[in-house]
């Protein structure tokens, strides 16, 4: 087995723009649970709007920041749409609500109604949205090598989309750092221990969870921006699994700490594409096909979800004292 | 007394991991006693030079048609292949750009046409490493086109693309599995068969769901493992009645059982230990969906992506008044409903009901009544997942086959339909079902089909706003 | 010190009040009019007339499932009744929001104390101060504009911590805290925001005998310092000892008002209790006995409902 390559494999993927999508994704997340408390299940569904709103928009010759503007619009009405209803009721609601409005979403899209604008489930293919976003690069059209690792400048899954996707999850670290450690990060840490005594000192509950999904779902969209700029835009591939692997993402780097989403993103691709390459060096083709290796990495995640809960519920970065304390 | 409860952390941690790690080796066991009788996988995988071109053709009511003659052309060449078992043909092509695809329709099984035979010759758009595909639906001859099927722009079924080796995980997208009952010949009013269609599905998916309800009454967990729970029932009848070559009602049998055992290996291993040690119920909820994920890629490294008939053949339909129903759901309605009496009867009037239900109102009360309170949940989750495989073999033989993410798809509709009845009361669980059954399968006769599942989502987020405890939950008492 | 004088001047005014149910006082500071509640059928609360006086200390009793607790809820914004209306300070609070309720002067505690476990004793302070810029969301991202208020916020918190003998904890999670030092953080967290009423629900509960003195002389610190107060206590002798002013509360009804010697002696009150507390001479220091199995009890009850709360979050 070539383990040089199998290392240059994971850089590669670790650094890449599926890992900053997540990273943006976690993030959003984070703000939702870790700060508030707010179970989300439905973060797929954002970064899906997210990516439909870029794709659409610039499709529809929208120019690159009106495109942005259109993901980041979309995130915010449906934050809005979930939240009004929902944000009044127990828990558990929101939950059910935002998992259920996520699949609403990537069902139509990928309906055969929506073919014209969506692509329904064939999708957008990314040439048709992506000009835009490669045009705005300063960088010359190029391959350039970085130690090992060699990528185009600014097709696809480029240095550029790194640059941009990188600065992004940057800005965002810098913004939830201040948000958390600000009073209204305090509000929102008081919603998560117990909403009803923040209510009885005098702060409108509702309006802050409110801001809290809006603001978790726009990082989701940006995500989702990015996550279609290396590839394309497809109802399935921003489906229930997205959701549940941010959640992983989450739970493996730390709720509720500044870098633990951007921490469990690199190693949760990273650690993804190790086990893959190194299964498919180590097992002869005809034992295991690709597609099996693939979905044996997929058991594992499954299985790291519950075993970091079991044995590491605070994650890598989280406070164990914490979480120790039973919030009664 | 410090070092005991860390003691007894340690173990109920080692516990809990030595159970994940039998169940894993379980699950590898019988995938190597499985592999022999599968058939060969599709020959075709895409890669950066490659793609995939795969064509089903199949029929609703009949499922796969196997032998039918298919035509590729484009990218300078034409090709031809007959599909398979599964009614799979699969093209490998090496370069992208529009192809033709043509079947043969004097290939076709006999007795049957294309549905939508103006959809012949169809164009498939092919991006290299990439799958693509499409769907050939053949129906007896009078059937096609016509005011029986879904709305014509889905008749020519959806193609799917994924990507290949990339970091995304897709889940196929056969979401628009009609059932047997929705698309029945000439001789139907098609509101009466609906109707009943609707109420067929509604009855299986309440069997389905109740279950997870119980487990939410009991412990307040809403469980996202569920839809592999029945998965895995229809699973198992697949496995016994194709490989082991049983009778149905036993296969029906063992599912129901191989789901008991793994809800009592579930509890046993993981949900008890981890209630011992206090782990909150939102944490307990993640270990469920870390479950979902590893079952279900578990349940695809298995089964493949094929889907996996229980029975095959024909049943016979039964003309009942304006409307037709297979034997096969006649059956499966039938069992639910005997099963949902008796699961019914059983918390109200039995001591052991009536125990459960004092768990669900208040298990700390319950403890002090003398209740065995763990016992109780530990029967809870033996009876909940053997209910969910049931629910899933019915499910499956009404909906004509199985397939890996067969659960998963229907799990949003179990939480719809627990949602609706209001949470935690049984009852409420099988109106809810029957509501979502109706939504269903009502809305194609204005919502294109492959949107029937996104109606009964916005269903229950509507309702929701109207009634938040649902239909049949008591208002909360709060502070 | 006019503070002094007020209050003496409010309690005096009291023994002009008539001692029928619902009957009008001379300076009230809320009033309720024809409040019901009915859970499934039953009727938690009935309240046709009641007023509470201003600076004084008013008690609230009766027996379990009185209504009590559903009664602040209603006033607090925390449920809504059937039918009714109530005016607090001048304004008409009736489907105002729990927030809007506390922002208006009417804070309140609760009986299973809500202290935020995972956070700071000085963060659960902070928390319960009014007007900090910095809690909106863009004001927030310029810590400038809200590092000053915040200044003033921590001293303030100091301040009362000190009262309250809680400095020593300032950096410790309050899920810490023992269950008495919980119930001091919570009321000196209501204090944050200079109330106008302080609503204590059931301030004894499961606090440990030896801070009952101590948190029994914050509760009549309130009222000297100008703060209206009004509490749901089943600690008899406690409301012997410090109330003004005692309502009775009988299957959602007020059944009884008046100072507590003489409430405590009326044959109605001692029939609403049958049955709670069958012999006993409603309010004799005898009860002190008592008072650690009542607290037992009142401990076990909360155990059980918290236990429920942690199944359903």
């Amino acid at each position: 087995m070539d383990f040089g390559q199998l290392l240059t494999n994971v850089l590669t993927e670790m650094t890449g723009p599926t890992a900053i999508a997540y990273a943006l994704a976690a993030i959003g997340l984070n703000i939702h649970f870790g700060l508030t408390g707010l179970i989300n299940m439905g973060q797929a569904g954002f970064m899906l709007l997210g990516a439909y709103g870029f794709a659409v928009s610039t499709i529809a010759g929208a120019p690159l920041w009106l495109a942005f503007l259109v993901a980041i619009g979309a995130a915010v009405v449906f934050a809005l749409i979930l939240g009004l209803p929902t944000l009044k009721l127990r828990g558990d609601y929101l939950a059910i609500v935002t998992i259920a409005a996520a699949e609403i979403v990537r069902m139509v899209g990928r309906s055969t109604a929506l073919t014209e604008i969506t692509g329904g489930s064939e999708g957008l293919t990314g040439n048709s949205f992506k000009s835009t976003f490669q045009d705005a690069s300063p960088l010359p059209d190029d391959r350039w090598a970085l130690g090992p690792v060699t990528l185009a400048t600014n097709a696809s899954n480029s240095w550029w989309l790194r640059i941009v996707g990188w600065t992004l999850v940057l800005l965002a670290c810098l913004f939830v750092w201040r948000l958390v450690r600000s009073p209204w990060g305090r509000v929102l840490r008081g919603i998560r221990e117990d909403e009803d005594a923040v209510r009885a000192l005098g702060k409108n509950v509702y309006s802050y969870k409110l801001q809290a999904l809006v603001l978790g779902g726009v990082f989701g969209a940006l995500g989702g921006v990015v996550f279609v700029l290396a590839s394309s835009v497809q109802a399935d591939s921003l489906g229930r699994p997205v959701t549940f692997n941010t959640w992983t993402i989450l739970l493996l780097g730390g709720a509720a700490t500044v870098l633990g989403p951007v921490l469990g993103s690199l190693l949760f691709w990273g650690a993804l594409v190790f086990v893959r390459g190194f299964l498919r060096g180590a097992v002869p083709a005809d034992v295991l096909s690709v597609q099996q290796v693939e979905q044996i990495g997929w058991v594992l995640v499954g299985i790291t979800l519950i075993l970091l809960i079991v044995f590491r519920p605070q994650g890598i970065l989280g406070d164990k004292k914490e979480l120790a304390i039973n919030a009664r | 007394m410090r070092a005991l409860a860390c003691l007894d952390r340690t173990v109920a941690a080692r516990r809990a991991g030595a159970g994940l790690l039998l169940l894993l080796l379980v699950a590898l066991t019988t995938s190597l006693v499985a592999a022999p009788a599968r058939a060969a996988a599709a020959p075709c995988t895409p890669d950066s030079g490659t793609a995939c071109l795969n064509i089903t053709v199949t029929s609703p009511d009949t499922g796969p048609a196997a032998g039918v003659t298919v035509t590729v052309e484009g990218g300078g060449g034409e090709v031809s292949a007959t599909t398979d078992a599964t009614g799979r043909a699969s093209v490998p092509v090496t370069e992208a750009g529009d192809y033709t695809v043509t079947v043969d329709e004097s290939t076709l099984p006999a007795g049957t046409v294309l549905r939508d035979p103006a959809a012949n010759a169809a164009t498939v758009p092919v991006v290299l490493g990439r799958s693509a595909g499409r769907i050939f639906q053949v129906v007896p001859p009078g059937a096609e086109g016509g005011d029986s099927g879904p709305a014509p722009g889905a008749t020519d079924g959806g193609t799917s693309t994924s990507p290949s080796g990339g970091a995304t995980q897709t889940a196929p997208a056969d979401e628009t599995g009609e059932s047997a009952e929705a698309n029945a010949g000439p001789g139907t009013n098609r509101y009466a068969q609906l109707v009943l269609s609707g109420l067929v599905f509604g009855v299986l998916l309440a069997l389905a769901s109740l279950g997870a309800n119980l487990i939410y009454g009991t412990t307040g967990l809403s469980n996202f493992a569920h839809g592999e729970l029945v998965t895995l029932g229809g699973m198992t009848a697949f496995m016994a009645v194709q490989w082991w070559d049983l009778p149905l009602w036993l296969a029906i049998v063992v599912a129901t059982l191989a789901g008991a055992v793994v809800g009592w290996l579930l509890n046993q291993l993981i949900f008890a230990p981890l209630r011992r040690r206090g782990v909150g119920i939102t944490q307990q909820m993640i270990v469920t969906i870390g479950l979902a994920l590893a079952g279900l890629s578990l349940f695809l490294f298995l089964y493949g992506a094929q889907p996996a008939p229980i029975v095959s053949g024909i049943s016979a339909r039964i003309q009942l008044g304006p409307v037709q129903i297979s034997g096969q759901s006649l059956l499966s309605v039938g069992v639910a409903v005997v099963v949902l009496a008796a699961v019914a009867l059983t918390l109200s009037r039995t001591r052991l009901g009536r125990a459960t239900r004092a768990v669900s109102d208040n298990p700390a009360l319950a403890a002090a009544t003398g209740i065995k309170v763990e016992s109780i949940i530990s029967g809870v989750w033996v009876v909940s997942a053997g209910l969910a495989s049931l629910g899933g073999v019915l499910l499956a033989l009404y909906l004509n086959s199985t397939r890996f993410n067969f659960g998963s798809t229907l799990l949003l509709l179990m939480f719809a339909a627990i949602t609706l009845g209001g949470l935690g009361s049984p009852l409420g669980a099988v109106v809810g079902a029957v509501v979502i059954g109706l939504v269903v399968e009502l809305s194609t006769i204005v919502l294109p089909s492959d949107m029937r599942y996104a109606s009964a989502l916005v269903i229950l987020i509507l309702v929701l706003l109207i009634r938040p405890q649902g239909i049949l939950g008591r208002a909360e008492r709060i502070g | 010190m006019p503070a002094e004088q007020v209050v003496d001047q409010a309690r005096r005014s009291l023994h002009a009040v008539a001692r029928t149910p619902g009957v009008p006082k001379p300076d009230p500071l809320l009033v309720a009019d024809g409040v019901r509640r009915s859970f499934g059928g039953v009727n938690a609360v009935d309240v046709d007339h009641l007023e509470v006086q201003k600076h004084v200390i008013t008690a609230l009793i009766g027996p379990n499932g009185a209504g009590k607790t559903t009664f602040f809820n209603l006033m607090t914004g925390f449920d809504r009744p059937d039918t009714g209306s109530w005016v607090f300070d001048g304004t008409p609070l009736g489907g105002v929001a729990a927030s809007r309720v506390a922002k208006a002067g009417m804070v309140r505690t609760f009986q299973l104390t809500k202290a935020l476990a995972r956070m700071t004793v000085l963060e659960n302070m902070r928390l319960g101060a009014r007007d900090q810029p910095g809690e909106n969301l863009f004001t927030a991202l310029v810590k400038p504009l809200w590092a000053p208020r915040e200044r003033e916020i921590t001293d303030k918190a100091m301040a009362l911590l000190e009262r309250f003998k809680l400095d020593a904890k300032k950096d410790d999670f309050a899920g810490s805290l023992s269950g008495g030092q919980r119930k001091l953080l919570e009321m000196a967290r209501a204090l944050m925001s200079d109330p106008t009423l302080v609503m204590l629900d059931e301030p004894m509960a499961g606090v440990n005998p030896a801070l009952t003195q101590s948190l029994l002389g914050h509760i009549t610190d309130l009222r000297d310092t100008g703060t209206t107060v009004l509490f749901v206590e089943h600690d008899m002798h406690m409301v012997r000892h410090i109330s003004d002013w005692v309502v009775v509360m009988a299957q959602g009804q007020v059944v009884a008002e008046g100072p507590p010697g003489e409430v405590m002696a009326d044959q109605a009150v001692i029939d609403a209790y049958l049955g709670a507390h069958h012999d006993t001479d409603l309010g004799d220091d005898a009860l002190l006995d008592e008072g650690g199995v009542i607290d037992a009890e009142a401990e076990a009850e909360a155990e059980a409902e918290a236990d429920t709360e942690e199944k359903k979050p």
